[in-house]
């Protein structure tokens, strides 16, 4: 268990790292390791953002099934909003951090999400810059 | 709003054949695995819902499991396979959906168009109309 200390320690700490909207140590720790991705994919990469997070989320995409054009078809245009799985019809916590603050914080569980939800949208993986605009913008919702 | 049980049984019940059914109640899920790994797409369904022969056929399509991918690490898998065949119930093992067995159908015999109602979605979203489907009690009080 974290102590309230150690947290509020880390909350300071990364309000100066402009990187990182949150101040989740282990959603932090996510980002940077897809930073460190991204930046070794392409050299010119700078910054993850929300913008093209956001982009991503909404969508339209071509490429994966039909009936999942963007993100928001499961998770609901509104991030703060319950999203629904358009197939099986269960309810899907929101993706907004702020309403959700677990979120991003489960390296593994992120992962497996992203290598099942991408291809069903894109018709391929998510890159590591988008994995992290992704996780950017919804935290900074 | 939720789609409560005595209304949906007062309004679209054709005959009431009452028998008492081998299924109102069957063992929640116990396995922590089972939980996590089946849980996210739609409730983690009861291994007593389907016999054995259907919980092998499941197991042997999680990559296209229904449309979508589901695969998940041998070891783990073979965890699930385990504990749903071990705690296996009765049916027709040439059917892998819950709700195409014969007792399902028998006891599901509603207009269609409530399966497309919002807050249902699908056949297999048993807890938007049992509350307490999630711990395997699905008797109507
Ligand atoms: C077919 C429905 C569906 C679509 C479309 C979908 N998702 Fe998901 N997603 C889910 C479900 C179900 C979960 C697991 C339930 C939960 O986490 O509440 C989930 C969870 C996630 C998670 C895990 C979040 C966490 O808690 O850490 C990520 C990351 C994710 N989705 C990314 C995406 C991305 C990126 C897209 C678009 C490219 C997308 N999803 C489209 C259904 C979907
Ligand atoms: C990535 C999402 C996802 C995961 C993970 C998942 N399922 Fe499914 N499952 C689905 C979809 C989609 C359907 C079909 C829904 C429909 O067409 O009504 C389905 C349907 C089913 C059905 C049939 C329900 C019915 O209509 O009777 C069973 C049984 C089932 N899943 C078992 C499992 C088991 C066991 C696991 C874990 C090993 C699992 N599922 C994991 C997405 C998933
Ligand atoms: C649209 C709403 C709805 C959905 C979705 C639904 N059910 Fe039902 N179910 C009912 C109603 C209403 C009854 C009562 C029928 C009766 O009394 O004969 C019932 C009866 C049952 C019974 C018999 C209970 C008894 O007292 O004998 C079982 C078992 C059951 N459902 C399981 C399921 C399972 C498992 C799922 C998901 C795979 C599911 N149901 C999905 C509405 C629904």
């Amino acid at each position: 268990m974290k102590s309230p200390l150690l947290l509020a320690a880390v909350a300071t700490l990364a309000t100066g790292v402009a990187l990182a909207a949150t101040a989740d140590p282990n959603r932090t720790k996510i980002l940077d390791g897809y930073a460190a991705q991204a930046k070794a994919q392409s050299p010119e990469f700078a910054a993850f953002s929300a913008d093209r997070g956001r982009a991503l989320y909404l969508g339209p995409h071509s490429g994966g099934k039909a009936e999942t054009p963007a993100c928001a078809a499961c998770h609901t245009e509104n991030p703060t909003a319950q999203g629904r799985h358009y197939k099986t019809g269960r309810a899907i916590e929101p993706m907004a951090v702020s309403v959700t603050p677990k979120r991003f914080t489960d390296p593994a569980e992120v992962e497996k999400r992203f290598e099942r939800d991408c291809p069903n949208v894109l018709g391929r993986a998510c890159t590591a810059r988008e994995k992290g605009d992704f996780i950017t913008f919804l935290a900074s919702r | 709003m939720r789609f409560s049980i005595a209304a949906t049984a007062a309004l679209l019940l054709t005959g009431n054949a009452t028998l008492a059914s081998e299924f109102e109640r069957v063992p929640p899920v116990t396995h922590a695995a089972t939980l996590k790994e089946c849980g996210e797409c739609h409730m983690a369904y009861q291994p007593g819902l389907l016999p054995a022969a259907g919980w092998t056929r499941i197991m042997d399509g999680l990559a296209d499991h229904f449309g979508d991918k589901a695969s998940l690490p041998p070891d783990v898998a073979a965890d699930i396979r385990g504990y749903l065949t071990r705690n296996a119930g009765g049916g027709d093992g040439q059917l892998v959906r819950i709700t195409d067995q014969r007792w399902w159908l028998r006891k599901h015999r509603f207009d269609p168009t409530v399966w497309q109602r919002r807050t249902v979605g699908a056949k297999g979203n048993c807890e938007a109309c049992h509350r307490t489907a999630a711990k395997g009690l699905y008797e109507d009080d």
